[in-house]
């Protein structure tokens, strides 16, 4: 059986039909082509699907998309603005945070989160903040100092002073 | 000069080539193509651990809308496996299944949902066979076969082997005091964060294509000609971004085949992705290996022998096993002198999935077992541990009794500098009850010095092509699978023709496109392909120079490049633009076009086996560990951990302290709480939430130190830096635990409920170990007796300082970053065993 959909991704408003039974990550994966968000265990156990609705991260494999319907969705290709660079996009690629990469999106948007309410959060709640989110390349230890930086860049000391 | 040298980005923290990329999606993993008309595939896999097939019916699979092919074995008749000598692996099983996971038949369909439809559609009858489950029944059990090979004497074995070097009798007779102890180092998975994935089609034109997430896409290649039964030319292989590999993977996988397959019957392009559960079946992670210890020293804490003997559980499959059976016993002698060493290795057959290379490959469980009783000789001694490491520590340009060729080697400044940035010798043994610290060293190849398949063709090949708008586009088959390989190609070429590693347009691992690279595995691509780089990048330098030269009329050996410009060194405001050079060099010559290839210089020892061991240049590490181990719980909690890696020279430092930081992250998970665990055949957990993995809250915080020993082969002195730092991790965490506590875990994983166990037997008045009581006896071949290189008596020599041990440098050993011995061979010998 399939559905309608209507979703706010990204800024945009896009029609869907999907069999009922599908994800969000399915979805936005397989029907919108918003192949930057990831899946590493389709159980909502490793944070890889992270994608925000409403601001919040919500895990994409373990929610339906007929209940988001309303709200603001945002991926991975939702965090530049035009052509430029989120903070956190650049510093993650500057402190080489992203290693494979494959977790990268799903972390970004859990940070993203967490500095969008706390702009110069502690290093522990950071840490705390993401780690529902696995990363088996990096050892986190990159990861959070990009989220330092990305933050203090965010409140204009632009060098992470 | 600064530490880095002269150079503008070797050396230096610079951003990866392919970082933006992967922060915005816009990085394809295999899993993210979508091709028009693509179906979905999936694989139907055994339930039972160890079983004949006796009905396998697709009719009804085959009859269900929205299905289009439906293969078994029989289409596929041909066997595969990595290894040359271990073809052993059936695409899908025909006969007989060996472990939980093994693939029976696979299925395309129009989507996900009815190809898992149309396998449970498949009817499958088994007769059950017994099933061997561990290292133990492997051995002793003899009514039950799993393979129909083996080396014997027993039907599970695979491979038997036994070495000796030196005069272990007189060793053991020298040493003041003998220990004999005993291991066991617990198998875990590579968990990389995205299943593996595989794409293909077939076109009209009769050719095969496949996206996969691959390490090894040349060895992906080999297979799939071979199983297909097509030439390799008519196939073509792309790795796609590797989303965490460690290992995982680097053997060809059935389904990478049956994608294939099933594209070439439906004339459409297939996806077989693994769900999670799958990757922990199709595994080729950690050997689980039981180890026994024999190692004697003198008084003043120096080693006269070491006997080793390691049973490794395989699983069911040959995989990489017969390297990884030699890798248990090969590096012991890279770190310490030992002057008399012999090593038995039995690798079993069980009815569990297929082991295989997994970060570190076969040399973390020997590291763990000889760091742990050098720990323990140390106390016996009264002596301190790092001076017991300093004390037998090899030295640059030696040989080992083994026969290993040592070039570059930090590892006696590792050891230095990790104990003073810890502050080891204030600390260790003098903390409260709780706290410890323990110390252990390793090192690691900088890629296998022999090719899987025996040839003598290059390792590693780069093409290099500018354009007359002075675009600089670089081939070559290595792919990315997060350690930064194309960046180290992007930077090795921008250093050398002075651009921006950014502006270094990369093409990698096609093999229609690109010229080989035998893959990412055994630290090889830093060291193999950065020296074909750099042989491309000074050839077409020398082109430039060339060119400009005439136009200039400046000798080319007064020019220089540097900031997107040709120009004369004595007078820089004279010159050209890398453009209008290239344009120059391009009139000259016609198009521009280089090639640098690297071979490894001839490494194998005299003996057979070996073939596993050599390298061109080990790296080296040294880490301290701190923990804090709550009694009540048994909990340990890494404070810290400190970690000192001789890299050679750095060619991205932001890469280099990654690899490291990552390494120590893997190694934590390894030493506290990963374990690839079954019962009854099945898998206990897995699940990414219940197979334990260290999270954010876990990781402690690492001082990485970087030792730069600039080895004579390396491109611009670089070596290793992904796999030997994982090496050192799980031994200093458990010496630490025995230094807070008093209690030897000679087991890993270090989990709660041992230390606990440990604990409480101590109390009683026991020793406080958990650990292995013994090795089940088991019949080692005969060894075979090898003599050490010429001057191994030397370590006996009463007279000799500490720094004995074998001159070993080679006559043509290259000073200063340079190629070596990339010339074609003249004469061929015999594929040493094991390779």
């Amino acid at each position: 059986m399939k559905v309608a959909l209507t979703l706010r991704v990204n800024g945009e408003t896009r029609d869907v039909i999907a069999a009922v039974h599908k994800t969000l990550l399915e979805v936005l994966r397989e029907d919108l082509g918003l192949t930057g968000t990831k899946h590493g265990c389709e159980l909502g156990e490793c944070g890889t699907c992270t994608v925000l609705v409403a601001g919040t991260p919500v895990l994409s494999c373990l929610t339906l998309p007929v209940d988001v319907q309303d709200q603001e969705i945002t991926t991975v290709e939702g965090l530049a603005r035009g052509g430029d660079l989120h903070p956190l996009q650049v510093a993650f690629s500057e402190l080489g945070a992203a290693q494979c990469g494959y977790c990268t999106p799903g972390i970004l948007l859990a940070a993203k989160a967490l500095l969008d309410r706390t702009p110069a959060p502690a290093r522990e709640d950071v840490a705390a903040h993401l780690a529902g989110n696995l990363c088996r390349c990096t050892g986190y230890l990159k990861i959070l100092e990009a989220v330092d930086l990305a933050a203090a860049r965010m409140r204009g000391e632009e060098d992470g002073e | 000069m600064s530490p880095q040298g002269d150079f503008r980005i070797i050396g230096r923290p610079w951003t990866r080539v392919d970082g933006p990329g992967k922060t915005t999606g816009e990085a394809r993993y295999a899993d993210d193509l979508f091709l028009p008309r693509m179906l979905y595939g999936k694989l139907l896999r055994s339930h039972l651990p160890h079983a004949r097939l006796t009905t396998l019916d697709v009719s009804r699979a085959r009859a269900l809308p929205g299905v289009y092919a439906v293969i078994t074995g029989a289409d596929l008749p041909v066997r595969f496996g990595i290894m040359p000598s271990t073809q052993d692996e059936e695409t899908l099983c025909r006969e007989k299944v060996r472990y939980v996971g093994d693939p029976i038949a696979a299925v395309a369909a129009v989507d996900e949902e009815t190809a898992e439809r149309a396998c449970e559609a498949i009817a499958v009858e088994y007769e059950p066979l017994p099933a061997v489950m561990s290292i133990e029944d492997a051995i002793g059990d003899t009514s039950v076969r799993i393979q129909e090979y083996g080396d014997g004497p027993a039907p599970n074995v695979h491979k038997n082997v036994s070495l000796e070097f030196g005069d272990l009798g007189r060793g053991f007779a020298e040493a003041d005091l003998v220990r004999e102890d005993v291991f066991f180092f617990e198998g875990s998975n590579h968990l990389p964060m995205e299943q593996h994935s595989a794409v293909a089609q077939h076109d009209a034109g009769g050719r095969v294509t496949l996206w996969t997430s691959t390490q090894t896409p040349h060895y992906v290649h080999r297979a799939l000609a071979k199983v297909l039964e097509l030439p390799m030319s008519r196939i073509r292989v792309i790795a796609t971004p590797v989303g965490g590999g460690f290992g995982g993977k680097s053997d060809p996988f059935s389904h990478e085949i049956c994608a294939a397959k099933l594209a070439m019957i439906t004339g459409r392009p297939v996806k077989i992705t693994l769900t999670r559960e799958e990757v922990f079946y199709a595994h080729r992670g950690r050997h689980p290996v039981l180890m026994w210890f024999r190692t004697g020293v003198r008084r003043d804490g120096r080693i006269t022998a070491c006997h080793v003997k390691t049973f490794l559980d395989g699983g069911a499959y040959g995989s990489y096993g017969i390297a990884t059976t030699y890798y248990t016993g090969a590096l012991q002698t890279v770190t310490y002198k030992i002057p008399a060493y012999k090593f038995e290795g039995v690798r079993l057959w069980t009815n569990k999935p297929p082991c295989g290379p997994k970060r570190g490959h076969g040399t973390p469980q020997p590291r763990f077992a000889i760091e742990v009783q050098l720990d323990k000789l140390a106390a016996d001694l009264g002596c301190d541990p790092a001076a017991i490491r300093q004390v037998n520590a090899t030295d640059p340009f030696t040989r080992t009794v083994n026969h290993l060729r040592i070039t570059s080697n930090g590892l006696r400044e590792c050891i230095e500098r990790v104990v003073a940035a810890s502050g080891f010798h204030d600390r260790h043994g003098r903390q409260p009850a709780g706290r410890g610290m323990g110390l252990a060293v390793s090192a690691y190849l900088s890629g296998a010095g022999l090719p899987i398949y025996w040839n003598d063709m290059p390792h590693s090949e780069v093409q290099i092509r500018v354009d007359r708008g002075g675009g600089v586009m670089v081939s070559c088959g290595a792919i990315d699978i997060g350690q930064g390989s194309d960046s180290v190609l992007a930077g090795i070429i921008a250093e050398v023709l002075g651009l921006d590693p950014r502006e270094i347009s990369l093409v990698t691992a096609d093999t229609d496109l690109t010229p080989v690279d035998l893959g990412s595995y055994s630290s090889r691509v830093t060291f193999m392909a950065g020296n074909a780089a750099l042989q491309a990048a000074r050839k077409m330098r020398d082109l430039l120079l060339a060119a400009a030269s005439e136009h200039l009329g400046v000798e080319p050996d007064g020019l220089a490049v540097g900031d997107h410009r040709v120009y004369a060194v004595e007078n820089p405001e004279r010159g050209v633009s890398f453009p209008a050079a290239a344009g120059l060099a391009e009139a000259m010559f016609g198009t521009l076009v280089t090639v640098g290839s690297y071979t490894p210089p001839r490494l194998a020892g005299p003996y057979k086996g070996s073939g596993v061991g050599p390298s061109p240049a080990y790296s080296f590490s040294a880490c301290v560990a701190e923990v804090t181990v709550d009694a009540a719980t048994g909990d340990v909690r890494v404070e810290k951990v400190w970690i000192a890696h001789d890299i050679g020279r750095a060619i991205n430092e932001t890469l280099v302290i990654g690899q490291i930081e990552g390494s120590v992250y893997m190694g934590l998970g390894e030493a506290l709480m990963e374990e690839q665990i079954f019962r009854k055949g099945l898998h206990k957990i897995p699940s990414m939430l219940e197979y334990k993995s260290p999270t954010f809250l876990e990781m402690p915080p690492v001082e990485t130190i970087l030792v730069t020993t600039d080895d004579p082969e390396g491109p611009f002195g670089a070596k290793e830096a992904g796999q030997g730092p994982l090496l050192p991790v799980i031994p200093a965490v458990a010496n630490a635990v025995y230094d807070a506590v008093g209690v030897r875990i000679d087991e890993v994983p270090i989990t709660p409920d041992k230390v606990l166990a440990a604990l409480e037997q101590k109390a009683k008045g026991g020793q406080g170990r958990v650990g292995p009581a013994g090795i089940p006896p088991f019949p080692f071949r005969d060894p075979l007796r090898v003599e050490p290189p010429a001057g191994w008596d030397a370590p006996w020599r009463p007279d000799l300082s500490i720094a004995g041990g074998a001159g070993g440098l080679p006559q043509d050993l290259h000073a200063g970053t340079a190629l070596s011995d990339a010339k074609p061979r003249g004469d061929r010998r015999e594929a040493p065993e094991g390779l």
